[in-house]
């Protein structure tokens, strides 16, 4: 086997001539990315995790005329920590949203998000209504987008290509996941169900909603009161 | 089989014209309870109004006197300019056939109490559930009155009409800002959240938001020894909302001792998604395509029970191809639906996959013509007020569409149905896991008004299709079928048994579809811009593949939006008889009885 000049490859390392040929010195990331996206992009294994009609067609993709092994990606786990990648796969409700950010802190990194059909994206047809929250991505970082409702088996496999595509640009040196300092970095807050669905990361905008609206109420208050004497 | 019209005029028909069921029990309970019972004299409505504290009487009457013993419908409705609230139940004679009995019970907006249905008809329970949580009823003697679809310390009961969602524009749709100018903007936008919530004014988070869900806890029973004599310990447990076998985001909590179920509830609502509330505010067209999304796996069916009850409703008919359009499209809907059943009751089984994937390669091809019919493989939107929305296509993947049908019904359905009965019908895992688990009897599936496979499966044949016919079932030649153990090995088998008979539909069908080649598919004119030509509420039905599917729809003079639009989702009442069913046998068995249910999430929670 041929070896590059270990000087092009790295003047900083001085290597003895005696070893010169049998020394090859690179970048770690260059070499190892390569090997390393291309078994993780052959190997994603989405949670079992059904919402809605969306899940239908995924099933569909699962089974034998679309074939998702073709791609690896044919098994799919029943439990967060052994999968990759969650596939969104219906209409996000304030009810079950709790359970999805749980989920998804559950998961081990490197982990994706693939927002599939026009509910995950952005509440679609059903945004309006008072239970159902207008798009994951208010809540988890989402990676693919599929539009569609429900998008058909080509198109969640061209999201999941998209996906790979994604994946093999990224390197091991740059990924967030590998230089953490902070051990909650990545990790979501799970939403709390009130009166309505609670983001914890808008309690001070609650906060001040509510001031605001005490304010006004005691402004009109003192406006009612002088009309109440003079009546 | 019994008169089929759902005339229900209150008056006593002169001697001589035979009455329907409906009508002599009118008639009788008016003889009953004159005091409390009265017409609803209201213009475009029927049935009867009941004195709100005596509806249990009139209901026990109607059941024990009167053969009136299945509960199909309970709804709210709001009459907020009579200050009024109002439950609708629609009550059908199982042995007889024919159409519902309505008893209506008005109750102050301020004050909304009555007495509960529970204890005369067990399936009332979710229901009034759900009237509960969606208009605050409180139903006295309601065993386990809890919210049901949203979660407990909701903010406020959603169907009132007074009540307003966070991204609240109008009441009524096409919405000024988009039509007909067509200025659009981004509701996020206008909500200092920049999310679909709304908090109650000068609401404050506390921490105590954490504590919600104490209440499904407490309401289990811990009681029962599992062995008599041996004391043990009971454990709660959670199954889902994600869980593999649940079908969707639907959750049971068990309280188990060792491996035997003590007692379960089912929990849900995490796909409830505002069906009902959304329904009320779109003009009758926009309502089509969201009737895909209840029971997404037999969309062609579900737009039929909407199509029906809105021609009721506006008084429109059919074409003559149309007609057959539907019944083809729906009977391959029923096909679809009991395929993808049988494919996921075997999983949980622990046939794993293998018989799903046989099965969905059929299912494949009906998809394909539903997609070159309708332009859509699940969500096909294909049935119109007044006829189909499009004619059959010329080709389907290059084959003309006649003889791919005709290769499908006489070949390629038959012949998976042949190849599931030899690999599976007599397998003996299957029958060792199926036979003698999860029994329910007759009389129970009626109590608690389970519908469809789940109730012939238990040996009472009653169909839709048969006891009140709509389109064109009553000139078609199919039986009922029927099984009589009640336990999952005959919801197994019965699905097969209709599927039989819907191909044996099929084949009938498809000549009448040669006939009318060229004839319309739409009556008069198209109809997109309803107006409802009379005040007035409709109730149609049909079959579909899970059970009976009802729709309520009430209108005002010249409305272009229905003012209730409820849905009666077989699956969610289908689920009263998952906790019954389901007490004594072990966790692994749940898993088979929930899936020999066969739900769907996006009708159990709409």
């Amino acid at each position: 086997m041929t070896v590059a000049s270990t000087e092009a490859a790295n003047g900083d390392i001085p290597v003895p001539d005696e070893v010169a040929n049998n020394v090859f010195i690179t970048n770690i990331a260059k070499l190892l990315d390569p090997v390393y996206n291309w078994s993780r992009r052959n190997s994603i294994w989405p949670v079992t995790f059904g919402l809605a009609c969306c899940a239908i067609e995924m099933i569909c993709t699962a089974s034998s005329r679309y074939d998702l092994a073709r791609f690896g990606m044919e098994v799919f786990r029943a439990t967060p920590r052994q999968a990759d990648l969650m596939i969104i796969s219906g209409t996000v409700t304030k009810k079950m949203v709790p359970t999805i950010v749980r989920l998804y802190n559950q998961m081990p990194e490197p982990r994706y998000v693939l927002s599939m059909g026009a509910c995950a994206s952005g509440g679609g047809p059903f945004k309006e209504g008072y239970n159902v929250v207008d798009g994951i991505d208010k809540f988890l970082p989402v990676d693919v987008y599929v539009p569609g409702c429900p998008p058909t088996p080509q198109a969640l496999i061209n999201g999941l290509i998209a996906l790979q595509e994604k994946i093999d640009q990224q390197s091991i040196a740059t990924a967030p996941w590998y230089n953490k300092k902070d051990e909650t970095a990545g990790l979501y807050p799970v939403p709390v169900l009130g009166p309505d669905l609670v983001d914890l990361r808008q309690l001070d905008i609650i906060r001040q909603e509510a001031a605001k609206y005490q304010a006004e109420a005691v402004a009109a208050d003192t406006e009612a009161e002088p009309a109440a004497v003079a009546g | 089989m019994s008169d089929t019209t759902l005339d229900q005029t209150a008056e006593i028909p002169e001697t001589g014209v035979v009455q329907t069921p409906a009508q002599e029990a009118t008639a009788k309970l008016k003889e009953l309870h004159p005091n409390i019972v009265s017409d609803d004299t209201r213009e475009g409505y029927e049935g009867l109004i009941v004195y709100a504290d005596s509806i249990a009487e009139v209901a026990r009457t109607l059941r024990d006197d009167l053969g009136f013993n299945y509960l199909s419908s309970v709804t709210g409705v709001d009459y907020i300019e009579e200050g009024k609230l109002e439950v609708v139940y629609h009550l059908y004679n199982i042995s007889r056939g024919g159409g519902p009995v309505v008893l209506k019970a008005q109750v102050d907006r301020d004050a909304p109490v009555l007495p509960s249905l529970v204890p005369v008809f067990p399936g009332a329970d979710y229901q009034e559930r759900e009237a509960y949580d969606m208009y605050g009823f409180h139903f006295q003697g309601h065993p386990d009155l809890r919210r049901i679809l949203t979660w407990d310390g909701f903010n406020g009961h959603p169907l009132r009409k007074d009540w307003k969602e966070a991204f609240y524009e109008e009441d009524y749709k096409p919405f000024g800002s988009r039509w007909p100018d067509g200025s659009v903007f981004r509701a996020e936008e206008r909500n200092p959240y920049g999310k679909n919530v709304k908090y109650p004014p000068g609401w404050v988070p506390t921490g105590d938001e954490y504590d919600v869900e104490t209440d499904v806890y407490l309401g289990l029973s811990y009681s029962r020894d599992a062995t008599p004599g041996l004391k043990t310990d009971k454990v709660t447990v959670n199954l889902g909302p994600q869980h593999p076998s649940t079908h969707g985001v639907f959750r049971m909590v068990v309280t188990i001792d060792g491996e035997t179920i003590v007692d379960l509830k089912p929990v849900m609502g995490y796909l409830h998604r505002n069906h009902e509330q959304i329904g009320e505010r779109n003009t009758f067209n926009m309502n089509m395509p969201y009737t895909d999304r209840l029971d997404y796996l037999s969309s062609m069916s579900n737009n039929l029970g909407y199509a029906i009850t809105v021609e009721k409703l506006f008084d429109l008919s059919v074409p003559e191809r149309a007609e057959w359009i539907r019944i083809l499209m729906v009977e391959l809907t029923r096909i679809c639906n009991h395929l993808w059943a049988l494919g996921f009751l075997l999983n949980d089984l622990g046939a794993l996959q293998t018989p799903m994937l046989y099965y969905y390669l059929e299912r494949e091809l009906i998809l394909d013509f539903f997609e070159a019919s309708a332009g859509s493989r699940m969500m096909c939107n294909f049935m119109r007020f007044g006829g189909v929305a499009y004619d059959l296509p010329d080709e389907v993947r290059g084959t003309p569409t006649m003889k791919f049908l005709e290769e499908l019904i006489y070949n390629r359905l038959p012949r998976v149905l042949e190849q599931g009965d030899v690999l599976m019908t007599g397998n003996e895992i299957v029958k060792a896991r199926a036979i003698g688990v999860g029994i329910l009897s007759p009389e129970d599936a009626i109590a608690m008004s389970a519908a469809g496979p789940l109730l012939r499966a238990s040996g009472v044949p009653y169909d839709v299709r048969r006891a009140e016919p709509y389109s064109y079932y009553e000139y078609l030649d199919f039986d009922v079928a029927v099984r009589y153990n009640g336990d999952i090995y005959d919801r197994y088998l019965i699905r097969i048994d209709e599927m039989r008979q819907s191909l044996r539909i099929l084949e009938q069908v498809l000549p009448h579809l040669k006939r009318t080649t060229g004839a319309p598919v739409f009556g008069e004119k198209p109809q997109y811009a309803l107006r409802a030509p009379r005040a007035g509420e409709a109730y149609g039905r049909v079959e579909n593949p899970k059970g009976e599917l009802g729709y309520y729809v009430t209108a005002k003079r010249r409305g272009g939006n229905p003012e209730r639009y409820h849905v009666r989702a077989p699956s969610f009442i289908n689920l009263t008889t998952l906790g019954p069913m389901s007490r004594g046998h072990k966790i692994a068995d749940v898993v088979a009885i929930l899936g020999s249910i066969d739900i769907v999430l996006g009708e159990v929670d709409r």
